[in-house]
């Protein structure tokens, strides 16, 4: 049983339809990366799956559920779904630590003290645990995407979807990015990637999927995918690269 | 030169009066100000609730519904002078409460308040970017738990300087106020200028009172300005874990 099942998803925004039917299984412990050029609907396919964006038709399954249930708290969902924004979107009135800890105080009742130790855990993780105390607004770029990381995290997530994370970063701050992204790849987390970075894609994930027009083209390990595309759009767009 | 030994000599000799007036003036300011603060949080909270596409027909309507309202609230209370609010509202009103001047002095000044600082606080919400609160849900928190404990703080953060600014304004404009009999500073002043026959005078000593309490409040919310926006900027990079724990036990 794949961890989400996305079936024939079907999304409008007024007149023009950005995902015209995905079909797409994302099974637990694998890394997804999706490429696809710009305007082929991967945020907004991304921004479905954890439901900042409703569909119009078709289903989504986490843990072979139907995320759109009217039964479904669609809050505790949304805390096992961590989603890392291309403009990091930290809360820019608190400390690193706060940020990490809200959350876990205000959704998963967690106590202070279990919310900060687990926060100090995985700023450890991301290498910046001694600015947990320093104000949001004061970090790097890349140490900004890390903090949103470990936030992410500690929230124990069983899915952490990244809308690329390293496109508004300055280029020698995308590698401390993306080694603590391998190093979670590599401990077995879940992961759906949209990013422009091939070459992280062809290393870690174990799956790659091409998007353009709002469906899928071409699915399947970067090797394949990447050294031999069989479709003539998913080569014209490597070509591009 | 003439007129300042004057004013002197108006103001030793009825400084009470002057004193007094000043007292009620800053006791309607300030609480009006608090008070229409709390209406335009709400006010504007209300505002900045959207319409969301998987609202139903009848949630729509009433969003529509309480939108307008709060419509016509702000159209009428920033359209009208606050001096006809304060006649039409004290007459209209006190068969009702059968209140004192003072109680519906500042029940006006506060509603009027209330509708600019809805303004002031729906465009400091939108001052927050939205990226913050699609953060905040996307970690599972609720819409409300994101307005209050993300997009508020920030919201007011960033409009401080428009909210202090309001309380500047009720400082001056409670003067209007006499209509309705408020013993407030301009009541008394022309009060006393009344009963000496010295206009010119008595007014000058009323106009440096309230120069000195608009003055010296813009002093104070610029301080309070300069100590929220001073946020740690520095932060030492050799920390201990030891020392981050100890130091956060006391601020979580
Ligand atoms: N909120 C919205 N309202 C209207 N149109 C939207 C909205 N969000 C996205 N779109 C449109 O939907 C299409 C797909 O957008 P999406 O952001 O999913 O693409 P993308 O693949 O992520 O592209 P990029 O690589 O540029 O991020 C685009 O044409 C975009 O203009
Ligand atoms: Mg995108």
């Amino acid at each position: 049983m794949p961890l989400i099942k996305i079936e024939n998803l079907h999304k409008k925004f007024g007149n023009l339809e950005v995902l015209k039917g995905i079909n797409f299984d994302i099974n637990k412990g694998s890394v997804v990366c999706l490429i696809g050029s710009s305007g082929s609907g991967k945020s907004t396919m991304l921004r479905c799956i954890n439901q900042l964006e409703t569909f119009d038709s078709g289903d989504i399954l986490f843990n072979d559920k139907s995320i759109v249930d009217k039964n479904a708290n669609i809050n505790k969902y949304r805390s096992k779904v961590g989603m890392v924004f291309q403009s990091f979107n930290l809360f820019n009135n608190m400390t690193v630590l706060k940020n990490c800890t809200l959350a876990q105080v205000k959704v998963l009742n967690r106590s202070n003290e279990e919310a900060k130790e687990k926060a100090l855990f995985f700023l450890k993780k991301v290498g910046l645990l001694n600015f947990a105390n320093a104000n949001a607004s004061t970090l790097s770029g890349g140490q900004k995407q890390r903090v949103a990381i470990a936030r992410a995290l500690c929230m124990d997530p069983e899915v952490l979807l990244f809308d690329e994370p390293t496109s508004s970063l300055d280029p020698e701050m995308v590698q401390e990015v993306l080694s603590v992204m391998k190093s979670l790849a590599n401990d077995g987390l879940t992961m759906i990637v949209v990013t422009h970075e091939m070459g992280f894609a062809q290393e870690v994930a174990n799956h790659v999927v091409f998007m353009d027009k709002g469906i899928i083209v071409e699915e399947g390990h970067p090797d394949e995918l990447f050294n031999n595309p069989k479709n003539s759009r998913t080569k014209e767009f490597l070509n591009h690269m | 030169m003439e007129l300042i030994t004057n004013a002197f000599e108006i103001f030793t000799k009825y400084y009470p009066s002057f004193i007094l007036g000043a007292k009620f003036t800053l006791i309607i300011a300030f609480s009006g100000t608090i008070i229409g603060l709390f209406i335009g949080l709400f006010i504007g909270g209300i505002r900045a609730i959207k319409v969301e596409s998987t609202d139903s027909f009848v949630a729509r309507l009433f969003k529509k519904f309480i939108y307008i309202l709060t419509e016509i609230y702000i159209a009428v209370f920033r359209g009208t002078p606050m001096m006809v609010q304060a006649m039409f509202i004290y007459y209209a009103l006190k068969p009702v409460f059968n209140w004192e001047p003072i109680v519906a002095g500042i029940f006006i000044v506060s509603i009027n308040t209330g509708a600019y600082m809805s303004e002031i606080i729906r465009s400091g919400i939108q001052s927050v970017d939205k990226g913050q609160s699609e953060a905040a849900r996307s970690l599972g928190m609720s819409s409300m738990q994101t307005m209050m404990l993300v997009v508020l703080p920030q919201a007011i953060k960033n409009s401080f300087p428009s909210i202090g600014n309001e309380f500047i304004v009720n400082i001056k404009d409670s003067s209007v106020l006499n209509v309705i009999a408020v013993t407030e500073l301009y009541f008394q002043t022309s009060s006393i200028a009344g009963s000496i026959f010295k206009f010119e005078e008595t007014f000058f000593v009323s106009a440096l009172i309230y120069l000195v309490l608009t003055y010296t409040t813009s002093i104070i919310l610029r301080f309070i300005e300069k100590r929220m926006n001073n946020t740690k900027t520095s932060y030492p990079s050799s920390q201990t874990i030891d020392y981050v724990v100890n130091l956060e036990t006391e601020t979580l």
